[in-house]
């Protein structure tokens, strides 16, 4: 479609639930038809605001959505900072607060909510605040520098977030709450009761009951006390209004949409609001007249509107509203009916005045079923028990087991597949236990092996987190029902990981599988650890993969320099770095195929594979090769494949770099480097990225300054974008990084961990990889970067070395009583005017007749 | 003619000709043959016809040895795992160690001896 027929979506506010809209809108495909933008009135990118509270610890970087501040689909445009203050639904035409008329065909709203500030004298006072965005919480902080004590004015949910926040700012708190008890719209009064106790130890001081009647100024105008009804005012410096939402309907109240009652954008549940081609999602939706201050049901609109857009039917059919408090060392959570409203409810309680324990569930009246609860003091069952509710599944003999001390029976249940354990994700317990039996859950081809590795891929436990250790009970008992340990060991033969045996092998300095597996090891080894320490041997000491003693241990592919084929047969795969090579040495490469009898095929790689060789051709396959001046492409190691280049300022007019040459220095710096997994690079002479280079291990775009580096990105079965290591870095300084960065890589990943997963895997990801990297806060720099050294002053040509040495030679050979006799059992068919592969159903003989020669 | 048990065992190669833990394809009879030579200098011959991948390559795997749990306790079994999807044969009996259906997958395998240090593969057991 030209451009200018695409239909145009524009989305209007970027927060938690604009952000999953465009994010699914991605993955599910409305970006073919649809242009997308979104104007969000922030500063920055949405951000995860349910964790707004870990702010003054993490930083926004970490709680970011979008580091890069733009969506990988060209076809969505990000636009921070841009107010919309006016919709014409008429014209279909929204209009910025620069004057700036933008047509849509479709409009969805998520302009969220806006804390409630009560109408109480001396609210617009300095040193008022609300607790929303992480501008607020800026403004809270520089304001804490020069204050003593801080109210809070509401005690529900988020007032207790933000108190502990002044807490922790270092301020004497307070927490004033009308109702008289906190968090009254979730917990009952006991519980209230009880989390009282918690609070006021945590050294926060609450009056309930309180009702504020107005914020009092000193002559400078500044916040200093606060009077409440029938009681002795507090002397404050700070007071941070957390009195409920209101959802963010004023444009759509101006555009004439209808609007439910108590507020909020009225849509049905298609969440189509009184105009049809306006849609409204998140906190500033009514749903049938009910708001949501969640973001679970958030993200469920978000999927709906996408669904209903790509001309599906979804509904929303309304949310589980289930709490759980976040407060370091306060456990408080409810869920389901929570007060017991159903009618005929039966209530079962437990209470632990001396621990602070409260906990209360909400039974139906037959006895059978879980209808909600409140945990106070001690909420590690609430990961079992919402889902309960929500499933609907039968209770078992004894509820009350349910609530009892863990160490008095407690949580051993079986709960049923298709349990809904991930509420913010919508992830069932069948999806969980898919991820860590599913052969296809990795690039590698294995499934997860941790609940770490579950929730990057299924995303349950990504969200609040209240279900993590559930998902992680999961994960174990999966394991252990499937009779397999959950531990880190690289195989039955060495009781460690792969970065452990690498940390021994290198520490202990050696050079032989045998030394290895009798000090550190048991039995005589198998198909997983022999080539891991190969690998390790390799990237340690460069020796010959097919040195004596080496070559048992190699994986089917390095052990004949060639990729193994379905029919027996190799594939030949010469290295062209960066994918430039001479006419005379395309003419070599042809005249070989033809001779061999080779099948040639351009690879994805930017270069050439030749398939069908017999392995006692091999042999002389490179040797006319090499002859030549081409060496091993490594096609067949975990080791550097290919690192393409896009042509580059040498030739094409937009070019700002020299792409084709950096990529065949880099290639040529890390050929034969043997590492965890397959390692590939990619240089593009501009951002217009004709290279792909984000798609791979390491990515260098260029830019007017120098380039930009990239890692830990990968195409296969599931994709990942490289990320941002450093940026306008000179060439030294880019190869000084990728010294470091590929060296610590092989140190430390997993065996058959590329780069991404390994990213996910080290404490602190990318954050992390960058300070070891780049600050080099661990001081490794230099020993990485000798290491690196070491490799490129060692490196030599595999298959060279290999044909000059008749000991390795001797390997080539079909039949080691018959070398003269080919394999009969390889067989072929042709295509297209060249060979295939073709098996055979069983074992083919060449009967008694054929001499045999003696040895 | 005469036959005698002796013609039956044909020499293949010298035992220094396949590296411990190692192995070679060797024709017997016309047909491919696995010789494989353990850490602890046994030689095994089996098939070199891997079932799964339908490909004459097994004598290219990767020898070791494995702990096998079984209602008789633990025993640990030598063998190769195919270069092609990595099945593990025990080298004894050729039985597949990690058969997905349970099955009796299994390689024929061969009676083997090292007579003055050349390697002799006999005939096919049953
Ligand atoms: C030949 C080639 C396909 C082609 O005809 O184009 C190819 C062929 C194979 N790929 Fe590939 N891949 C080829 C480019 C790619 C690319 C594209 C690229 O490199 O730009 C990708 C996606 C990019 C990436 O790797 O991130 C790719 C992703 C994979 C994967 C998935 C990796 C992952 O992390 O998800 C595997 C499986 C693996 O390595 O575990 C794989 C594995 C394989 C293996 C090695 C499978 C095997 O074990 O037999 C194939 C054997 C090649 C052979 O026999 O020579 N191949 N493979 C390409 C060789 C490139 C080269 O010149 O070296
Ligand atoms: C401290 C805190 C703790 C929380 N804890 C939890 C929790 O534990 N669990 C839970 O489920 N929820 C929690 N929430 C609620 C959760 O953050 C919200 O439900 C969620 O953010 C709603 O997403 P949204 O996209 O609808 O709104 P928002 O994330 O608020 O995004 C709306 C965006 O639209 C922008 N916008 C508004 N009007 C315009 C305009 N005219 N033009 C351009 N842009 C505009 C706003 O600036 C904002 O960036 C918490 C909230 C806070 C503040
Ligand atoms: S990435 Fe830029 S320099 Fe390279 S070919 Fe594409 S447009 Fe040209
Ligand atoms: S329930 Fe919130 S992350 Fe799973």
């Amino acid at each position: 479609m030209a451009p200018h027929l695409r239909k145009q979506l524009v989305v209007v506010g970027h927060g938690m639930v604009g952000h999953r809209f465009v994010e699914s809108a991605i993955s599910r495909g409305l970006t073919e038809t649809y242009d997308i933008t979104v104007l969000g009135e922030e500063p920055r990118p949405a951000y995860d605001r349910v964790a707004l509270t870990s702010y003054f610890e993490v930083g926004a970087e970490a709680l970011g959505f979008l580091p890069s501040g733009a969506y990988d689909d060209p076809r969505v445009t990000l636009r921070l900072d841009t107010e919309v203050v006016a919709i014409s639904p008429r014209q279909r035409i929204v209009t910025l607060a620069s004057g700036e008329d933008l047509h849509y065909d479709e409009l969805v709203m998520a302009t969220g909510a806006a804390p409630f500030v009560p109408p109480v004298p001396g609210a617009d006072l300095d040193n008022v605040f609300v607790y929303r965005t992480i501008e607020d919480l800026d403004a809270i902080r520089t304001a804490s520098k020069k204050s003593k004590v801080g109210a809070v004015i509401g005690g529900g949910l988020l007032g207790l977030e933000a108190a502990n926040a002044l807490h922790q700012l270092g301020l004497e708190t307070h927490v004033v709450e009308l109702a008289p008890r906190l968090m009254a719209v979730q917990i009952d009064d006991l519980g209230g009761r009880t989390l009282n106790q918690h609070i006021n130890k945590l050294g926060l001081t609450v009056h309930t009951g309180a009702m504020t009647e107005a914020i009092l100024a000193d002559k400078k105008g500044r916040v200093e006390r606060l009077a409440l009804k029938d009681r002795n005012p507090l002397e404050v410096d700070i007071v941070v209004f957390s009195a409920g939402i209101r959802p963010r309907d004023a444009l759509a109240r101006a555009a004439g949409l209808d609007v439910a009652d108590r507020g909020g954008v009225l849509v049905d549940e298609s969440l189509r609001s009184s105009d049809e081609h306006i849609w409204a999602i998140g906190e500033c939706a009514a749903v049938q007249g009910t708001m949501y201050g969640l973001v679970a049901p958030g993200y469920d609109m978000a999927e709906i509107v996408v669904d209903r857009l790509l001309g599906g039917a979804g509904e929303f059919t309304g949310a589980d509203m289930s709490t759980k408090l976040k407060l370091l060392g306060v456990d408080v959570a409810s869920f389901g009916d929570a007060h017991g409203a159903t009618e005929g409810a039966l209530e079962l309680t437990y209470q632990d005045a001396v621990s602070g324990v409260y906990k209360k569930l909400v039974i139906s009246e037959d006895g059978k079923r879980l209808l909600g609860g409140v945990l106070v003091g001690d909420a590690a069952a609430y990961g079992i028990l919402r889902p309960m509710v929500a499933s609907g599944m039968e209770l078992p003999e004894n509820p009350e087991e349910l609530i009892l001390p863990a160490s008095r029976g407690g949580l051993e249940m079986d709960l049923p597949d298709d349990m809904q354990v991930c509420s913010c994700n919508d992830v069932t317990k069948a999806q969980i236990k898919d991820a860590v039996s599913d052969g296809s859950t990795l690039n590698d081809g294995s499934p997860c092996t941790d609940a770490a590795c579950v929730t990057a891929h299924t995303r349950a436990g990504s969200t609040c987190g209240s279900c993590k250790t559930v998902v992680k009970k999961i994960v174990e008992d999966f394991f252990t029902a499937a009779g397999r340990e959950v531990d880190k060991s690289l195989c039955q033969h060495f009781r460690m990981t792969r970065q452990e045996l690498f940390d021994v092998v290198a520490v202990h300095g050696y050079t032989r599988f045998d030394d290895i597996v009798e000090a550190h090891g048991s039995g005589r080894g198998c198909d997983i650890c022999k080539p891991a320490v190969a690998s390790i041997l390799a990237s340690l000491l460069n020796q010959h993969v097919l040195d004596p003693g080496n070559r048992q241990l190699q994986d089917t592919n390095d052990a004949y320099l060639g990729n193994l084929q379905k029919n027996g047969t190799y594939s030949v795969v010469p290295r062209i770095p960066g994918g430039e090579i001479t006419p005379d040495k395309l003419i070599v490469i042809g005249q070989v195929a033809q001779e061999f009898g080779l099948y040639t095929k351009i690879t994805g790689g930017q270069r050439i594979d030749l398939f069908g060789a017999r392995m006692e051709d091999l042999p002389a396959i490179w040797k006319r090769l090499v002859d030549a001046g081409m060496e091993s492409g490594h096609a067949y190691g975990k080791s550097l494949r290919t690192v393409k280049s896009c042509v580059g300022s040498t030739w094409c007019r937009y070019g700002v770099q020299d792409s084709v040459g950096l990529a065949i220095e880099l290639e040529l710096r890390y050929r034969g480097l043997r590492s965890p997994h397959k390692l590939k690079g990619g240089v593009s002479g501009c951002a217009r990225e004709c290279a792909e280079a984000r798609s791979k291990d390491f990515g260098i775009i260029a830019t007017d300054k120098g380039w930009n580096l990239y890692v830990c990105g990968n195409g296969g079965a599931i994709p990942s974008h490289a990320q941002l290591l450093a940026g306008d870095l000179d060439k030294e300084t880019l190869i000084r990084y990728l010294d470091r960065f590929l060296m610590y890589y092989i140190r430390t990943a997993d065996r058959l961990q590329r780069t991404s997963y390994w990213m996910d895997s080290v404490d602190g990801g990318l954050d992390r990889i960058r300070e070891v990297v780049v600050d080099d806060v661990l001081g490794l720099g230099a020993e990485l970067e000798a290491a690196m050294d070491r490799h490129v002053e060692s490196y030599f040509d595999e298959w060279k070395a290999t044909i000059e040495d008749p000991e390795k030679m001797a390997r080539f050979v079909s039949f080691v009583n018959a070398p003269g006799t080919p394999d009969p059992n390889i067989s072929f068919r042709e295509e297209r005017g060249q060979v295939q592969a073709a098996v055979n159903d069983g074992p083919v003989s060449l009967g008694t007749t054929i001499p045999v020669g003696a040895p | 003619m005469t036959v005698d048990t002796q013609t039956t065992f044909e020499a293949v190669c010298r035992l220094d000709q396949i590296e411990r833990e190692g192995g070679v394809a060797a024709l017997v009879g016309g047909v491919a043959v696995a010789v494989i030579r353990t850490f602890d200098d046994e030689v095994y011959a089996l098939s070199n016809f891997d079932p799964f991948s339908k490909a004459s390559v097994l004598a290219r795997g990767i020898v070791g040895t494995k702990t096998v749990r079984s209602d008789d306790g633990e025993e640990v079994v030598p063998f190769v795992a195919s270069p092609m999807f990595k099945q593990a044969f025990d080298l004894r009996d050729g039985t597949c160690l990690d058969d997905p259906d349970n099955g009796d997958v299994a390689v024929p395998t061969y009676d083997v001896r090292v007579i003055d240090g050349v390697v002799e593969v006999g005939p096919r057991r049953s």
